[in-house]
C-alpha cells in the first residue's frame, strides 16, 4: 500500500524525495506551484479528480513548509462538492491549511450547515470534524443548535454523536454562551448514561469543559461519574475494543477523574465511600509491569487518582500512601515516571501540609537535579524551591550553588534567582546570606540580575553588625585573579562604606583597599566607573590622618575623568575633585548612606509573578494591573546615575527614628538645590508593590548629595522639621488600595445560614471561619490564611461586640508567615436576644499598604436557634395562652420577596425553624417553630406563623410569640429582614463595606427591659 | 488539550502537522522549527516530554519519525503518550507494520485516520476497531465514486462509437 492512488501526486512527492539539497526542492517546489496555479486559473477544464489531485499537492507542499497564498478557494469550494471524494478533500484540506479566523470559511458556512442537518451521514460526520478542528465564533453560533441536536438524539449512530460532542466542546470554546447551562446540564446526566463508550468518552471531554466552568450547574453528574469510574475500574461490562493492553480505557478513567476534580467535594457519603473506595483500588492496585504501554496507561490512570486524591483532601491515610508512592517514583529509572513523580510532589506541596514528610526524600531530590535530563532537572529545582524552609534552607541552597557551576545557560538564570530568594526568606544568619549572594554573583555573574546585588547592598547597609564581615568579604574576592563586573560593583560599593571598619587588618589600609579596586577599574564598563569614582572618594575621606600620596593618586584619577564624555562619570570627577579640596565639609557630605527603608524584596516579587499557582493567577493579575503605571517610573533612572539602589522595592514605613539626621541632612541639601524638586514625595498611592522612587532612598547615594554646590553646605542640618515631614510616607492614605475578592455582603448573608465558609478575601488574605454552637454559646473559628510568599505582618483583629454577647477572641499573632493559615478561635456567649451583629476590625501591613476591613461576623440571632418539632397538642395551648403584645406580635409585611411557599419553607428551616406541617388547616399558612438560647432567657420557645395571600406573594401576615417580649420583637423583625428583598447590607464595592451596623448603637440597659421604648426605636 | 500534533523525521523533515488551536502561518512555521531543535536533540533515554513555552510537549520516536504532541500544563501526561501510541497502532494495522515512506506517500491517509481519533484536540474513539471500520467504509466510498466515474466514462466512450 505504498502509493496514494493519485499517479501525478505519488510522482511529484518522489521527485521532492529525489531532490539532492534544497535549493532543487526549491526548485521543483516553484514548478510545482506554477503549474498549480495556471490549472486553477482556468478552472473550467479541470475534472473534479485533478482539482483533488491538485489540492492534495498543494497541502504536502504547505507541509514541507513553503508558504502557499492562492487556492485557498478551490480548497474550500471542493467542500460544496457533491460527490464524496471531493467532500472529503475539501473538508480534510481546508482545515489543514487554515485556521479558525480566515476569511474564506465564512463562505462555507452555509453548506458546512447543509451537510450538518442533511440525511447523509457521512457527510455529517465530514462537516461535524472541520467544525470541530476549526470551526470559530461564527461557527459557534450558527451551528450550536443543529449540533446539539445531532448530540442527544439517539436516532443518530455513534459515530455522529461522539463528533457531536467534541464539536460541541470546540464551539463552546469559541463561545461559552451556546450552552445554556439551566437546560443543558440534565442533558449532560443522561448523556452519562450511554451504553457506547466511544460517545461516552467524548462527552466527558465536554463536561470536562462545562464543569471547568460551572460546576455548580452540574451536581447531578457527579454521581453518575463516579459510577463509570466505577464501572471501569472493576472492568465490569467493557467491552474488549476498549481496553487496552488489558486495562479498560484509560483515556476514560482519566477523563472522568478529571471531571470529578473540578467538583469542590463530594458531599454525598455513598458516592463519597465509593469513589474513595475506587481510588484505593487505584493507588494500591497499580503495579510495575514489563510492557511499556501497559505501564504508561496504568500510571496515567494512578497519577490522576493522585490529583483527584489530593484534591478532595482525603484522609491522612490516603495522603500520606500518596506520598509514599512519589517517594518510590523519583527514585526509579524510568524516567518519565520519575518526572512525574517530581511534579506530583511539588504541586502536593501547594494543597497539604506534607513537608516533612516529603523533606525525608532531599537527597533524592538533589540527585535528580543532576539528570542528563534538562525535564527532569526543572522539576527537581522547583521542588527543590518549594519544599525549601528553615531547616532546610542552607543544604538546598548549597547544592544549588553547586549546581551551578554545572547548569545548562538555559537554566542558570532562574536557578540563581531561586537561589537568591532562598537565600533572602530562610537565612539562618545574616552572614550566610552575604556569603550565598557573593558565591553567587562568582560563579555566575551574567545571569545575577542587578536585583540581586542592590538587594545585598541593602541587607549590609540596614545591618551594622553585618558590615565588617561583608566588606572583609568582599575585599577576598578583589583578590582573586579574574573577577566578574558585577563583583567589582558589589564590592566597591560595600569597601566604599565600609572599607574603614576593616582599617586594622592586614591588607585593608585606605591605599591597598584604593589600589586593589583600583586594578579593575581598566576593565569595566561605563556603567561601573561611577561607583568606582564614589568608592574612591569615600576612601580618601576615611584616610585619616590624609595620605598625600593617595590623595594625589585620586585627584589624578578624578582630573582625568573630569573630561570624560560620558556625563555622568564627568560630572562625579568633577564634583568630587571640587569637594575633596574643601576639607572638612567632605565627611558629612560624603558620611555613610543613611539605613534604607523597609521593602519587600525585589526578588521575591518577581518571583511571585512568575508563579504559576492558580490560586494566586487572579492576585497576580491584580497586582499587575496596580504596579503598570509604577513600572514606566522604574524604567526612568535617575539621570545622575547613581548606583539604582534605590529600585530595589517598594517603600515600606520608614524607621525614622535611626536615620532622621541623615535624611533631613540630604533632603535638605536636595531641596533647597531644587534639583529634586519634580519628584513627589509620595509612592502613587495605587501602587501596592511596584518599583518606586521612594522620598528616602532618592536622597541617598553619595552622587546626588554631591551636587549640591558648596555654598549650600552653611544650610546643612537646618529645617530638619519641615524634612521630616515630608519624609515621612503617609501611610494611611494608602489604606485599602487592595480590593477584596467577591462580595463581601453576599459572604455575610451566605455564612448566616450556613456554619463555615469565607468571609472574607482579597489578594493577600482569606479568612474563614468555622463555627460550632451549642445553646447559648458559640465557638467561631477564623482562619486566617496568608496567600501570598512573603509575610502578612501587623496583623490586629479587634472584636467590636454588641452589648447582648460576651466575646473573647484567642490571641492573633502579629504576623502571618508566607502561605500559612492561622487559626482564632472566637468563644461567643450569647446573653440576651437581639439582632444586633458583631463586628471584626481587621488590618494588617503587606508591603507598605496597610488594609482594614470591617466585617460582620455571622454570629446572627438565628444561630441560638434550635429547631424542634411541636405537635397541634403542644402547639395551640401555647399559642392560645400568649394573647397580644409584648409577648405575642403581628405585623403585616410588605415588599416580601416573591418566593413559592415551598422555597418559603426551606428558607424558614435553614433559618432553624422548624416548620411543621399540616398544623395550619390553610395549606397557603406556614406554622413554625424552633427554642432560643440565651442566658437570660434560658430556653425559650418562640411559634412563628406566616399567612401568605396566593395572589399577591409580595405580602403577608406574620405573627410571633415567645414567653419574652424583646424576643418576640427581636425575632419578628430578624425573620421579616430575611424575607424582604431588601438588602440587608449596603453593597459598598470597596473593601470597608462601611461595615453596617457597628453595634447598633446599643440601647441602654434599661430600653432593653422596656419593649415599648424599644418598639418606638425600631419601628 | 492537545494543541497540535507534528510528526518529524530525524532529519527534520515535517510529515505531518495537525492545528487545533488558532496558530498564523508564520506561528506554524516558528513552532515546528523550535520544536524540532529541541526535540530531535534530545538524547535517547531521557523522558518523553519537554517543557515549551508553558506547554508540554509529549513525544515519542518511533523508528526514524518522532510523533509530537502539545498539551497544556496541566493534562496528563501519560494519557498523551499512550494517544500517540494508539495512534501509531492505528497506523500500523492499516497499512500492514507501518514505515516512514507510508506515510510520506499515503499522507493524506494519515490525516482521515487522525481525524478519527482527535477531534476539537480531544481523543475522540479509543477502539482501534471502530477507527479501523471508519476507514474502511471511507475507502470504499472513494472507490465506489470512482468505479462509477470510470463505468460512466467507459459508457461514454462506447456511446461515441
Amino acid at each position: 500500500m505504498a502509493l496514494s492512488g493519485m499517479r501525478g501526486l505519488s510522482v511529484f512527492i518522489s521527485d521532492i524525495r529525489n531532490c539532492q539539497n534544497k535549493e532543487q526542492e526549491r526548485l521543483r517546489v516553484d514548478k510545482e506551484l506554477g503549474n498549480v496555479r495556471t490549472r486553477f486559473k482556468n478552472e473550467k477544464g479541470l475534472s473534479p479528480y485533478e482539482k483533488k489531485k491538485y489540492v492534495w499537492k498543494m497541502l504536502y507542499i504547505y507541509m514541507l513548509g513553503y508558504d502557499v497564498d492562492f487556492g485557498h478557494m478551490e480548497a474550500v469550494s471542493l467542500i460544496s462538492a457533491p460527490k464524496y471524494p471531493e467532500k472529503q478533500v475539501g473538508y480534510i484540506v481546508t482545515s489543514c491549511l487554515l485556521n479558525e479566523n480566515h476569511d474564506f470559511l465564512r463562505l462555507a458556512i452555509n453548506t458546512v450547515r447543509n451537510d450538518i442537518i442533511g440525511r447523509n451521514e457521512t457527510f455529517q460526520c465530514l462537516a461535524l470534524t472541520m467544525v470541530g478542528n476549526i470551526g470559530g465564533r461564527e461557527f459557534a453560533e450558527s451551528l450550536a443548535p443543529d449540533v446539539q441536536k445531532l448530540l442527544i438524539s439517539s436516532s443518530y449512530r455513534p459515530l455522529v454523536r461522539k463528533k457531536a460532542a467534541l464539536c460541541l466542546l470546540r464551539l463552546y470554546r469559541k463561545n461559552p454562551d451556546v450552552v445554556n447551562v439551566d437546560g443543558w446540564a440534565d442533558r449532560m446526566a443522561q448523556l452519562l448514561d450511554e451504553r457506547d463508550l466511544g460517545v461516552l468518552t467524548s462527552s466527558m471531554s465536554l463536561l470536562v469543559a462545562l464543569v471547568s466552568n460551572h460546576h455548580d450547574s452540574y451536581w447531578s453528574c457527579l454521581p453518575k461519574c463516579v459510577k463509570i469510574l466505577e464501572r471501569l475500574a472493576r472492568n465490569q461490562d467493557i467491552p474488549q475494543e476498549y481496553t487496552y493492553y488489558g486495562i479498560p480505557s484509560p483515556w476514560l478513567q482519566v477523563k472522568t477523574m478529571r471531571a470529578l476534580q473540578y467538583f469542590p467535594t463530594v458531599e454525598d457519603p455513598n458516592t463519597r465511600r465509593s469513589l474513595f473506595e475506587v481510588l484505593q483500588r487505584i493507588l494500591m492496585g497499580t503495579d510495575v509491569v514489563k510492557n511499556v504501554n501497559k505501564n504508561n496507561a496504568s500510571h496515567a490512570v494512578l497519577f490522576e487518582a493522585l490529583a483527584l486524591v489530593m484534591h478532595l483532601d482525603a484522609e491522612k491515610e490516603m495522603m500520606s500512601q500518596c506520598v509514599a508512592l512519589l517517594g518510590k517514583f523519583i527514585a526509579v529509572r524510568e524516567p518519565n515516571i520519575r518526572y512525574l513523580g517530581l511534579e506530583n510532589m511539588t504541586r502536593m506541596l501547594m494543597v497539604t501540609d506534607v513537608q516533612d514528610i516529603i523533606k525525608r526524600h532531599q537527597a533524592q531530590i538533589i540527585t535528580s537535579l543532576k539528570d542528563p535530563d534538562i525535564s527532569i532537572r526543572r522539576r527537581a529545582l522547583d521542588l527543590l524551591y518549594g519544599m525549601c524552609d528553615v531547616s532546610n534552607a542552607k543544604d538546598i541552597v548549597e547544592e544549588l550553588l553547586q549546581y551551578l557551576s554545572t547548569a545548562d545557560f538555559a537554566m542558570r538564570e532562574e536557578l540563581s534567582l531561586k537561589a537568591a530568594i532562598l537565600a533572602e526568606k530562610f537565612a539562618p544568619d545574616l552572614s550566610w546570606y552575604v556569603d550565598v549572594i557573593l558565591q553567587l554573583i562568582d560563579k555566575a555573574g551574567d545571569f545575577v540580575s542587578d536585583d540581586i546585588w542592590f538587594r545585598v547592598v541593602q541587607f549590609v547597609t540596614n545591618n551594622e553588625d553585618l558590615q565588617p564581615y561583608a566588606a572583609a568579604k568582599a575585599r577576598e574576592y578583589l583578590d582573586k585573579p579574574a573577577i566578574h563586573e558585577t563583583m567589582v560593583k558589589v564590592s566597591a560599593y560595600i569597601i566604599g562604606e565600609f572599607g574603614h571598619l576593616l582599617a586594622r587588618r592586614p591588607g585593608c589600609s585606605p591605599k591597598e583597599l584604593f589600589s586593589v579596586i583600583h586594578e579593575k577599574l581598566p576593565a569595566v564598563s561605563t556603567y561601573t566607573i561611577p561607583i568606582l569614582l564614589s568608592t574612591y572618594a569615600k576612601i580618601f575621606m576615611h584616610t585619616q590622618p590624609p595620605d598625600a600620596e593617595l590623595q594625589n593618586q585620586i585627584w589624578a584619577i578624578f582630573n582625568k575623568y573630569e573630561s570624560c564624555i560620558d556625563v555622568e562619570i564627568q560630572q562625579r570627577a568633577a564634583e568630587y575633585l571640587a569637594l575633596s579640596r574643601r576639607g572638612a565639609a567632605l565627611v558629612d557630605i560624603l558620611a555613610e548612606m543613611p539605613k534604607f527603608p523597609e521593602r519587600q524584596s525585589a526578588l521575591i516579587k518577581k518571583a511571585e509573578d512568575t508563579e504559576v499557582d492558580t490560586a494566586e493567577q487572579s492576585a497576580i493579575k491584580l497586582r499587575a494591573q496596580q504596579t503598570s503605571n509604577a513600572l514606566v517610573v522604574t524604567d526612568q533612572r535617575p539621570a545622575n546615575g547613581t548606583p539604582p539602589v534605590n529600585q530595589l522595592g517598594l517603600v515600606k514605613i520608614p524607621s525614622m527614628s535611626s536615620n532622621a539626621d541623615h535624611n533631613s541632612t540630604d533632603q535638605a541639601l536636595s531641596q533647597e538645590n531644587g534639583t529634586l524638586s519634580t519628584v513627589d514625595p509620595q509612592p502613587a498611592s495605587a501602587d501596592l508593590l511596584g518599583d518606586l522612587l521612594g522620598p528616602l532612598a532618592i536622597e541617598g547615594p553619595p552622587g546626588t548629595a554631591v551636587q549640591s554646590q558648596p555654598s549650600v553646605i552653611p544650610g546643612v542640618g537646618g529645617d530638619s522639621n519641615a524634612v521630616d515631614a515630608a519624609a515621612i510616607v503617609p501611610v494611611g492614605e494608602e489604606q485599602n488600595s487592595v480590593q477584596p475578592i467577591g462580595n463581601i455582603a453576599e459572604r455575610f448573608l451566605a455564612l448566616c445560614l450556613k456554619d463555615s465558609g469565607v468571609l472574607y478575601e482579597d489578594p493577600n488574605i482569606q479568612i474563614g471561619i468555622k463555627a460550632e454552637w451549642r445553646v447559648h454559646q458559640g465557638c467561631l473559628v477564623l482562619f486566617l490564611g496568608n496567600k501570598n510568599t512573603s509575610p502578612l505582618v501587623s496583623v490586629q483583629a479587634i472584636i467590636l461586640p454588641p452589648s447582648h454577647f460576651k466575646m473573647e477572641l484567642s490571641l492573633v499573632p502579629d504576623t502571618i508567615p508566607p502561605r500559612a493559615q492561622v487559626q482564632c478561635p472566637l468563644e461567643v456567649v450569647n446573653l440576651r436576644p437581639s439582632r444586633d451583629v458583631a463586628v471584626l476590625d481587621f488590618s494588617y501591613k503587606f508591603g507598605n499598604n496597610m488594609v482594614n476591613v470591617k466585617l460582620r461576623l455571622p454570629a446572627v440571632l438565628n444561630k441560638f436557634l434550635q429547631p424542634i418539632p411541636v405537635s397541634a397538642e403542644e402547639f395551640f395551648p401555647q399559642w392560645r395562652s400568649l394573647s397580644g403584645p409584648p409577648l405575642k406580635l403581628q405585623e403585616v409585611v410588605r415588599g416580601v420577596k416573591p418566593m413559592p411557599l415551598a422555597e418559603m419553607a426551606n428558607l424558614l428551616n435553614s433559618l432553624r425553624l422548624m416548620v411543621c406541617p399540616a398544623l395550619d388547616p390553610n395549606p397557603n399558612n406556614l406554622v413554625a417553630s424552633t427554642m432560643f438560647y440565651s442566658e437570660s432567657t434560658r430556653a425559650m420557645l418562640c411559634l412563628v406563623r406566616i399567612e401568605t395571600d396566593p395572589a399577591d406573594r409580595t405580602q403577608l401576615r406574620m405573627t410571633v410569640s415567645s414567653g419574652d417580649p424583646t424576643l418576640t420583637l427581636e425575632l419578628k423583625e430578624f425573620i421579616k429582614e430575611q424575607l424582604c428583598s431588601i438588602p440587608i447590607a449596603p453593597r459598598a464595592p470597596g473593601p470597608v463595606s462601611p461595615a453596617h451596623p457597628v453595634a447598633q448603637p446599643t440601647s441602654p440597659a434599661a430600653a432593653l427591659t422596656d419593649p415599648g421604648a424599644m418598639l418606638a426605636g425600631l419601628l | 488539550m492537545i494543541h497540535f500534533v507534528i510528526l518529524v523525521s530525524r532529519q527534520g523533515k515535517v510529515r505531518l502537522t495537525k492545528w487545533f488551536s488558532p496558530y498564523t502561518q508564520k506561528e506554524r512555521s516558528k513552532v515546528m522549527r523550535e520544536l524540532s531543535g529541541i526535540i530531535l536533540n534530545r538524547g535517547p533515554k531521557l523522558c518523553n516530554f519537554v517543557e515549551w513555552r508553558g506547554f508540554k510537549v509529549v513525544y515519542k520516536r518511533y523508528a526514524s519519525l518522532y510523533f509530537c504532541m502539545c498539551v497544556d500544563q496541566n493534562d496528563n501526561e501519560l494519557e498523551t503518550l499512550e494517544i500517540i501510541h494508539h495512534y501509531v497502532e492505528i497506523l500500523d494495522r492499516y497499512f500492514g507494520s507501518v514505515c516512514e515512506l507510508d506515510l510520506i506517500f499515503n499522507f493524506h491517509k494519515a490525516y482521515y485516520i487522525l481525524d478519527e481519533l482527535l477531534l476539537a484536540g480531544e481523543l475522540q474513539e479509543s477502539s482501534k476497531r471502530t477507527v479501523g471500520r471508519m476507514i474502511a467504509t471511507h475507502d470504499r466510498f472513494v472507490e465506489v465514486a470512482k468505479e462509477e466515474a470510470s463505468s460512466i466514462g467507459t459508457f461514454i466512450a462506447q456511446v461515441r462509437m
